[in-house]
């Protein structure tokens, strides 16, 4: 990359500033402290410009200029609240009302719109303009199990436009039309349900308005809890934990999983339980399967053996690969995801145990994930005999229900997980970071390969962690017990994406042989799970790093560091599984996958 | 016989050797004929009339080693049609003008954008095309041209855009800063001038800039190309030295009952009777690239009103705010104010969000559709309010 040493002086309001070239009016501004609203702007996406609510003027200029796209010059002179500022400014919030069904009352986001912001800033109150909304047809699609897609809600700044190709590469959500039919669209417009879309949700985190929402589902967690034949047990996905606390007035990196156990159970959840320990439990399955993967195409000589084993907890990631490489659906891990193996065991093990029936089991799960809603709703994830898990809400949703149940969260003391399916390892809390999975899986694989603990200061297996968007390591096994003695000296290589758009990446290198891996990880989101879809908004690249140190210091806390050692997973192969990869395990806790249409 | 107020010209589609323009440029520094070009003054014949000589310095001065030439036929402007007659009559000399370009540039490589609509020329235009590289081969300029068809989206003349549709995404304007020059189709330094420009380039090329330059105004050099239509007993296609006021040009081309010219297409300006002798047409008054609609007292100025907001309402891209829903306010605003459901204040209110939208919108589409609006309305209020 070029040096870039040249700094640029400039006013903005009459006070100077330098800053390097090529920094936008916006930031300038920001540096002297002069926030300017912005809607189609966002710290993930490129540069857009075209809300143009951030026009400044620039003395000497003919006409406005967007200051989220124009980048400093010399001498410049910007005004960003003048006269001219604020009429067009205003008259900006009043176009893109009038073309937004208003109806914030009965409005999802009521309260958390950006547009609705502005308008109440600016006393946007009883404008002028004519409604365009009501004379015009929309469409709301609520055909996925996901998201939500109201048209009419709309204000085209193409923010999930950019996400879904920029950020995840996907390309489901397009522009479609010019001028006065223009709108965001899909191929051939087709519901949400019935297209390329991963679910991730990544689009729902960075739409300004209630344009594109999540499915909810609140009521009918209520109305299960308050059903007295059912017996309501809940699992907690890892990155939850992390994100929570920012939907209930916290800082972002705040850890409130003791406080959120506590919430749970004022809810009224007849059980609390924890997706982490069935996080564990993936590690023991998903484990087991690389090295038997391994085992057969190194010493067997298995050519229908698929390698590199792909992991298969990210459900986006998942119909990714279904509709995008279809070609490596084997090498993907049959390993269901975390929640999933959680409902199959809720309504066996757990029901078993707890001597209930099955059929009044009410199974919920919170994640940090629009995709899981989906996963939930597959035709296949129903092997308990039932719907193994019945609702999915995102960490927003359950904030939402702490709030409606008027639980004091922050004054909250802490309290711990029921068992059984209560307890976890640090292993399966990394889960919702990026590169989690392949640590922990390690931290066990390499644990049952040579009997001694992965070769890293503290088990932080660092190689694998960060933020890069594509990253590969290696561990070299040394020391192999007699039965995995043809993996002595063997370099075990892996590779760890996150973001769809550095999933493609990354397969793409797989496919043309310039990535030659054993094992890969891949998250849908950026960031991972604690970047999810489902997760608070706002987020960004800062938001994610303190979310991801929260989850690196809560493994750091725990007792149990490694998945086999989690004493409830050691009890639930004694007492019910048998062995990883077993007959019951088989049944229960793996799954196949299905090709899809490219479009 | 009526007096001749206006000087008709034949450059443009006068037929030149190519051969010997290309012995001319290839014998010259490439910025020798940048500055020959700009000592012309010869602005873009597109209606915004940035200096032609400017624009290729500014690229010939990119560092890059490709760079791009583009020839705007996308000639979407409603009532213009002469850049359609200029690639039937003479399509060696725009592509002559294009090696010009290339050659003070420093361009291997050209596109024509051709409208979707022209279609029918492409077999033509290939011919062309094809003796041209013939040509270029024979003086040795490492120079291609290719053509892309448009698909009839008016915003996609807007240059940005128009890069965008040959790149294969959906012609929707770029942010400015960058531009062209510097960084324009695929992401390279590039010269995009439309079809007339590029004729004239020859013509200044063939007779030198000060024969170019005795022709026009001190703002407005040289000669222009005009699309004649509406109420006139003469539409048609005129070269016409540039200069002349409205009214001179009503005198030769009105039916005798003209009450107002909208000089410009629909991102022009309308200019009234009242108007006509102090208004020039010209970069010192009224600007155009060609189109020159004129209407007499038949006409309801609140239908071309109508029908030039319906046409914007459709034709932005929608991609920013002020011009996507601005030009559907107006269009609405205007017909609830016909129907008397807003009061005629109403039409005050809409002047200010024209106003906001020349000041607030990413490009010349949304910039430029208040002129039309606001000139019309100021000049015909009583016809747009009963």
């Amino acid at each position: 990359m070029k040096e870039n040493n040249n700094m640029i002086s400039l006013s903005v309001n009459g006070l100077l500033v330098k800053v390097p070239e090529g920094t936008t009016i916006l930031e300038a501004a920001k540096q002297l402290n002069f926030r300017i609203p912005t809607l189609c702007n966002h710290d993930d996406l490129c540069v857009a410009g075209n809300c143009r609510v951030c026009v400044v003027e620039q003395l000497g200029g003919k006409s406005l200029v967007a200051a989220c796209a124009t980048p400093v010059s010399e001498g410049m002179q910007i005004l960003t609240n003048s006269l001219k500022v604020r009429a067009a400014r205003k008259h900006v919030i009043e176009l893109l009302l009038s073309e937004h069904r208003a109806d914030c009352t009965k409005c999802y986001k009521n309260g958390k719109c950006e547009l609705q912001d502005l308008a109440n800033e600016f006393c946007v109150g009883d404008h002028i303009l004519l409604d365009l909304v009501e004379q015009r047809e929309y469409t709301i699609d609520m055909f996925s199990p996901s998201i939500q897609k109201d048209d009419s809600k709309c204000i085209r700044c193409q923010r999930c436009v950019r996400t879904c190709e920029q950020l995840q590469g996907v390309n489901a959500l397009t522009v479609a039309y010019k001028g006065n039919k223009q709108k965001i669209s899909t191929f051939e417009e087709l519901s949400m349900a019935e297209v390329i879309c991963t679910n991730c949700g990544q689009c729902v985190n960075r739409c300004p308005t209630g344009a594109l929402v999540e499915r909810h589902y609140l009521d009918e967690v209520w109305d299960a809890i308050l059903d007295p034949e059912k017996h309501v047990v809940v699992q907690t996905a890892p990155a939850v934990r992390v994100g929570l606390g920012e939907e209930l007035g916290l800082d972002s990196g705040n850890r409130v999983t003791g406080k959120m156990v506590a919430a749970l159970k004022r809810l009224g959840f007849d059980s609390v339980l924890d997706t982490d320990f069935t996080a564990d439990l993936t590690i023991m399955e998903e484990g087991t399967e690389l090295l038997t993967r391994l085992k057969k195409a190194l010493v067997e000589k298995d050519t229908s053996v698929r390698l590199p084993m792909t992991t298969s907890c990210s459900p986006g990631w998942i119909k990714f690969i279904e509709h995008t490489f279809p070609e490596y659906l084997n090498n993907v891990s049959t390993c269901k995801s975390p929640q999933q193996m959680f409902g199959a065991l809720a309504k066996t093990y757990y029901a078993q145990v707890r001597n209930l029936d099955p059929k009044n089991v009410v199974s919920v799960s919170i994640m940090p994930c629009t995709a899981k809603k989906y996963e939930a709703n597959r035709p296949e994830m129903r092997s308990s005999g039932y719907k193994d898990v019945d609702i999915v809400l995102t960490t927003r949703e359950l904030a939402r229900m702490i709030k409606q149940a008027g639980v004091d969260f922050n004054k909250l003391k802490e309290d711990h997980y029921d068992s059984i399916m209560g307890i976890s390892s640090g292993a399966g809390v990394i889960f919702g970071a990026t590169g989690g999975v392949m640590e922990a899986a390690l931290r066990t694989a390499y644990e049952i390969v040579t009997g001694k603990e992965v070769p890293f200061q503290d088990l932080n297996i660092m190689p694998v962690r960060g933020m890069e968007g594509v990253r590969l390591a290696s561990v070299r096994i040394e020391g192999c017990k007699e039965e995995w003695s043809f993996l002595e000296g063997v370099e075990l290589k892996c590779a760890v994406a996150h973001g769809l758009v550095n999933a493609r990446k990354l397969m793409n290198g797989v496919k043309s042989g310039e990535i030659d891996v054993h094992f890969i990880e891949i998250m849908a989101c950026p960031g991972g799970c604690l970047g999810g879809g489902g997760q608070p908004i706002p987020t960004n690249d800062e938001i994610r790093r303190r979310r991801a140190e929260a989850i690196y210091e809560e493994d750091m806390s725990l007792e149990y560091r490694k998945s086999h050692e989690n004493p409830e997973i050691i009890t639930l192969y004694r007492d019910f599984l048998g062995e990883p990869l077993g007959h019951r395990s088989h049944e229960l806790l793996h799954t196949h996958y299905t090709e899809r249409e490219r479009y | 016989m009526k007096q001749q107020y206006i000087k008709r010209v034949e450059l443009i589609f006068e037929k030149v050797d190519c051969r010997e323009i290309m012995g001319t440029i290839m014998g010259m520094d490439p910025d020798a004929i940048c500055q020959e070009v700009l000592d012309s003054d010869l602005k873009g014949r597109g209606g915004a009339g940035f200096p032609t000589g400017m624009k290729w310095r500014f690229a010939a001065q990119e560092k890059d080693p490709v760079k791009y030439i583009v020839c705007n036929a996308d000639e979407g402007e409603p009532g213009t049609f002469k850049d359609r007659q200029i690639l039937d009559e003479v399509p060696g000399k725009v592509l002559c003008g294009m090696a010009i370009a290339a050659r003070a540039v420093g361009a291997k490589n050209g596109y024509i954008y051709l409208r979707g609509e022209y279609k029918f020329l492409i077999p033509e235009l290939e011919s062309a095309i094809d003796e041209f590289h013939r040509l270029a081969d024979e003086f040795n300029l490492d120079f291609r041209v290719q053509i892309r068809l448009g698909s009839g989206a008016y915003i996609c003349g807007e240059e940005s855009a128009l890069f965008e549709s040959i790149e294969g995404k959906r012609g929707e304007p770029r942010n400015k800063p960058p531009y062209p020059t510097s960084s324009g189709l695929f992401n390279k330094p590039t010269a995009i001038n439309d079809v007339e420009t590029l004729v004239h380039a020859v013509m200044i090329m063939k007779y030198g800039a000060e024969r170019f330059k005795e022709l026009g105004t001190k703002d407005s050099r040289g000669s222009k190309v005009f699309s004649v239509s509406g109420d006139t007993p003469k539409a048609g296609i005129y070269e016409l030295e540039l200069g002349m006021s409205v009214h001179e040009f009503v005198e030769e081309f009105g039916d005798g009952d003209t009450k107002a010219v909208q000089v410009g297409g629909a991102a022009g300006f309308c200019v009234p009777r009242k108007k006509f002798e102090e208004t020039i047409i010209g970069f010192e008054g009224v600007p155009t690239g060609g189109s020159m609609k004129l209407f007499n007292s038949t006409r309801s100025m609140y239908n071309v009103l109508h029908k030039y907001l319906d046409f914007f309402a459709e034709e932005s891209c929608g991609q920013c705010t002020p011009c996507r829903v601005g030009c559907q306010q107006l269009l609405k605003g205007v017909e609830a104010v016909k129907r008397g459901d807003k009061n005629f204040r109403y039409l005050d209110e809409l002047v200010k969000l024209a106003r906001t939208m020349k000041m607030a919108s990413k490009c010349g589409l949304g910039q430029s559709v208040g002129n039309a609006f606001g000139s019309i309305v100021e000049n015909f209020r009583e016809e747009i309010i009963y």
